[in-house]
């Protein structure tokens, strides 16, 4: 055996450190109770070409994965995102899922949050409480969270835009509630790049944008550092139909643009590369999808050591959030949306996630009940409990297709991030429209594909049946909308106008200066400042990004 | 020559996923209609103003956010509010049966939900068009 | 849909009726039997005053965007605008996905900005007569400056920019092949050349090229032609308008903007000839079912002699 000695090395020192920390989950992993399963299968010879490919997990360049012992020790994070109308059904909803085994929250807002308006403001007509929750003032985020100590979860925050202003409110409930930003566990997703290509909930120009971002990594590295700053979102570019290899390469040069801008702004890059996250899609091609999460895993890893020259092993892990294909979800025959997702969550636990979320089979028609999403969950424990797959790590390591595979998707990638540098970065193939060009293209040559009958889904172009017994769905209550502007309204009434006044206009001296932001925020926002009028001074200084 | 039908495809309310609004654009054209597209996030105001200007002979609407019931009849009065109710409106998106028949009598000359093949889309327009 | 007679839409393009104007456009457009009356009975003083602005460049330069900051600085100016953006019309299915308007929505309930997309519908001729028709609708209901932008790459292009009083090319740092291709051409036709994104690099490179190339347009007029912006932050819009309309007086003292007009009239007779002839030779074509002449040359010419006039 040529290179045992790496083996031995990993398993002295990664491997010895991390099972010291957390031990696994059972003594022994067996099948039927005889045969061992292996933590790691490893080649019979360890050449160099598999440790400067693969190497162990938990080594660089983290193809197999970023710990030693993966789900042995403790499996992902299942965490399911939820939340509609208003804060007090969302709280309902939330500590049903903890009571439920869910390990961590994820929040979903609506539509007019994630954009920065009120709820009374006019172009927020039909959309409150519809995708998500209505937040408007602290008094909202404060019902949100009733009841749940925030020292002991994690939140996880979709929110981009304006994620400053509701860190800011999550970080004075939990000052209500005793609790020190510092212990604060949870990722805001943060990621405003992929709004201007794939998901459309931008605010401001990409510059200021960008500024808000560093001022938040700027802030957390030195007052909440469990806390994931960022969230480098591939999910919603996916679902805008790109292929899983521009997926990878549009996140990761979004990522490499947050990174650079961080550094521009004279941050140290092992100070703040290890609370950068990233969040993937996982759809319904199982072995594509493994490959791609292999592949990008390596990828950032060789980006943070070779063009960033991070030193902490840390800094060059890729960890991330996974959810299940939106888009994949077919409005036919819906139960056949629990075997989709089955596959696409066992991709994602393939390919090594941190957490992962599963969609409810009724997607397609409106959001989740109770129902389906206890099966979602579900789906997700017997992937942990009964597959087996979590018991032994990085199964598809070697095998020739999947080392084939994930190669490709990686050099693809690579040629597209080159392709962007080449072109004067992220920001100009957001305005020159090459990004967004690339992904509908991608998209429509896919849909034509199921048009033509070429790419069969099931249920939708072919295995059709002609009558479907309607699902009980979930619906919002419409006068969620009047509700929440009442509330608004009345919490106007109450507060200490004056003290409002004078925040606000410190934030717009703030934002003229060039300043941090984020005290100024979290000053607005003790004084019940809303969201609208928060991010209503920063339109008025940094202007409106126009697509 | 044939004339081309002119459509506008919009989007009213703030969702950004424009996915299948694009492909049905794109669809559009490649059966040789000229279609404007507003793009992401437009108020009703602004899509029957447009649609009025470009003289259009059908307007089409998406939403997956779940607001087409305030939304989509919105733009019917819009357009009625300035002297155009004879525009045909289609509508698509994630849209529950029973919010489909309520859509209908508000005007909507079709509805569409997740799934539809882009022929039957497609095959509504022209219909719509020669009205 | 509603019938309209033509004097109906007449009097609501006088009255600055949205509806009426989009309608009258599209009977020239489709050159529908009402178009002569149409035409015929658009206001000429109000054509005669119009300043009409053609805009062009590459994709990608910001055309879109600049014309959108145009619009918003011409409106606090109190002028009504019209707009005429032009894309290709597929040329396998003849239709079009026209998107230039998205980026001008921000003045979409301005009753003061008339804005039309038009596709070129793979015509030959027609498109100068179309647009031509449609800024002369545009100026008759009011507008006092009507902007035209065109994708600037091909022939069809070039002649519809000859439309124009003036003509703006646009161009932004990053285009460098395009850039060479155009110089020839275009840059020739072009009065101003605007680097647009000037906050990007190589955009300093770029300006210094054009002005050599500028410099003596700039001589003989006394008035900056390469102006540099930032369209999406309404950066160095004043400057430009200001050059534009001190350009206007320019050409209006020495009669370049009479013989500019002439010029587009002449082109846009000539694109009306092909239009009207047409379909009587399509007619024409029919009837001579089983042709003798196999040379396309000289059955055309043995076509036209035996057509009768009028």
């Amino acid at each position: 055996m040529a290179n045992q000695k790496k083996y031995n090395q990993w398993q002295e020192n990664e491997l010895a450190a991390s099972l010291n920390r957390f031990p696994e989950r059972k003594e022994e992993f067996t099948l039927h109770g005889e045969a061992e399963v292996p933590r790691l299968a490893v080649p019979v010879e360890i050449d160099d070409n598999y440790t400067e490919h693969l190497g162990f997990p938990g080594q660089y360049p983290y193809t197999r994965g970023v710990q030693p012992t993966m789900y042995r020790g403790r499996f992902w994070t299942m965490r399911q995102y939820a939340g509609f109308s208003s804060a007090a059904e969302s709280n309902k909803r939330y500590r049903y899922l903890l009571d439920q085994g869910t390990t961590g929250l994820s929040v979903a807002f609506d539509l007019p949050t994630q954009i920065g308006y009120d709820s009374d403001d006019a172009m927020s007509l039909g959309e409150v409480g519809k995708v998500g929750v209505a937040i408007d003032t602290l008094a909202d985020m404060e019902m949100l969270f009733a009841d749940i100590p925030l020292a002991d979860i994690s939140t996880s925050m979709t929110i981009n835009s304006p994620a400053i202003v509701l860190l800011a409110m999550y970080i004075v409930v939990a000052e209500k509630q005793g609790v020190e930003a510092s212990k604060l566990r949870g990722t805001i997703q943060n990621d405003v790049l992929k709004e201007y290509v794939a998901r459309g909930t931008y605010i401001f120009p990409p510059q200021p944008s960008l500024g808000l971002i560093t001022d938040i990594f700027q802030w957390c590295s030195a007052n909440m550092p469990l806390f994931n700053t960022i969230s480098i979102s591939g999910y919603h570019i996916r679902e805008a139909g790109s292929t899983a290899a521009q997926e990878v390469a549009f996140t990761l040069a979004n990522g490499i643009t947050y990174v650079q801008t961080a550094l521009d702004a004279g941050l140290e890059i092992d100070h703040f590369a290890r609370r950068l996250a990233f969040f993937f899609n996982a759809s319904s091609n199982l072995l594509e999808e493994v490959a791609k999460f292999r592949a990008a895993r390596r990828l950032w890893a060789r980006i943070m050591k070779n063009r960033f020259e991070a030193k902490k092993p840390a800094s060059m892990m890729m960890r991330f959030h996974t959810q299940t294909a939106g888009s994949s979800l077919a409005a036919q025959q819906i139960d056949n949306n629990i075997v989709r997702v089955t596959l696409q969550a066992l991709s994602a636990v393939l390919g090594g996630t941190q957490s992962l979320h599963t969609n409810s089979r009724d997607e397609a028609l409106s959001l989740p009940t109770e129902d389906s999403v206890r099966t979602a969950l579900r789906t997700q424990q017997i992937i942990a409990h009964e597959s087996g797959v979590a018991d032994t790590v990085d199964p598809f390591a070697g095998s020739y297709y999947m080392e084939q595979l994930t190669d490709s998707i990686e050099l693809a990638a690579e040629e597209l991030i080159a392709k962007i540098d080449d072109s004067g970065g992220v920001v100009s193939c957001i305005e020159n429209g090459f990004i967004k060009s690339q992904i509908e293209q991608a998209s429509y040559d896919y849909q034509k594909e199921i048009e033509s009958g070429e790419r069969v889904i099931v249920g939708v172009n072919k295995f059709q049946i002609d009558k479907e017994e309607k699902p009980e769905l979930l619906r919002v209550d419409p006068k969620v909308e009047d509700t929440q502007v009442a509330s608004l309204q009345d919490i106007r009434a109450q507060r200490n106008q004056n003290a409002v006044d004078d925040r606000l206009a410190e934030l717009k001296q703030a934002a003229d200066t060039g300043a941090n932001l984020m005290e100024p925020i979290l000053g607005a926002v003790r004084e019940y400042a809303s969201l609208g009028e928060i991010c209503s001074v920063l339109r008025d200084v940094f202007g409106e990004y126009r697509d | 020559m044939t004339t081309p039908y002119r459509v506008l495809i919009g989007k009213p309310g703030l969702d950004g996923h424009d996915r299948g609004a694009k492909f049905i654009a794109r669809a559009l054209r490649d059966e040789g209609f000229e279609v404007i597209y507003t793009g992401i996030r437009r108020t009703a105001a602004e899509i029957a103003a447009t649609a009025i200007q470009e003289d259009v002979d059908v307007i089409g609407l998406s939403s997956l956010s779940g607001a087409h019931l305030r939304l989509f009849p919105e733009v019917i009065k819009e357009l009625k509010a300035r002297g155009a109710a004879d525009i045909p409106v289609l509508g698509g998106g994630v849209i529950p049966d029973e919010d489909m028949e309520a859509l209908l009598a508000a005007g909507m000359k079709a509805i569409f939900t997740p799934g539809t093949p882009a022929a039957t889309i497609i095959k509504s327009f022209s219909d719509a068009c020669e009205q | 849909m509603p019938v309209n007679s033509s004097h109906t839409l007449l009097t609501g393009i006088t009255k600055q009726d949205p509806r009426a104007i989009g309608r009258a456009i599209s009977v020239v457009e489709n050159n529908l039997s009402d178009a002569a009356e149409i035409l015929a009975g658009l206001d000429p003083k109000r054509i005669e005053n119009a300043l009409v602005l053609g805009i062009t460049g590459p994709p990608g330069a910001g055309k879109s965007t600049l014309t959108s900051s145009l619009i918003s600085e011409l409106r606090r100016r109190n002028k009504r605008v019209g707009i005429v953006a032009i894309d290709p019309s597929s040329p396998i299915s003849g239709g079009a996905v026209l998107g230039d308007r998205i980026r001008m929505m921000e003045h979409a309930l301005d009753k003061d900005v008339v804005v039309r997309s038009m596709a070129t519908r793979g015509r030959l001729g027609g498109l100068c007569a179309s647009a031509g028709a449609t800024v002369r609708i545009m100026a008759a209901s009011g507008c006092d400056v009507i902007l035209i932008e065109t994708v600037g790459v091909g022939q069809s292009e070039m002649d519809i920019i000859r439309l124009a009083d003036i003509t703006i090319m646009v161009l932004a740092p990053g285009f460098g092949d395009d850039i060479q291709a155009m110089k020839a051409g275009l840059l020739e036709v072009a009065d101003f050349l605007v680097v647009n994104k000037y906050d990007l690099p190589g955009a300093d490179a770029l300006r210094m090229e054009m002005q050599q190339i500028f410099v003596q347009k700039e001589e003989e007029s006394n008035i900056p032609r390469v102006l540099e912006t930032i369209a999406s932050e309404n950066s160095g819009i004043k400057k430009l308008i200001d050059s534009l309309h001190s350009f206007e007086a320019y050409i209006e003292t020495n009669s370049i903007k009479t013989k500019r007009r002439h010029e587009a009239l002449d082109s846009e007779t000539l694109d009306w000839i092909f239009e009207i002839l047409r379909p009587r030779f399509t007619e024409q074509l029919k009837k001579d079912s089983n042709p003798q002449q196999t040379d396309p040359r000289i059955r055309a010419q043995q076509l036209i002699a035996n057509t009768p006039n009028g």
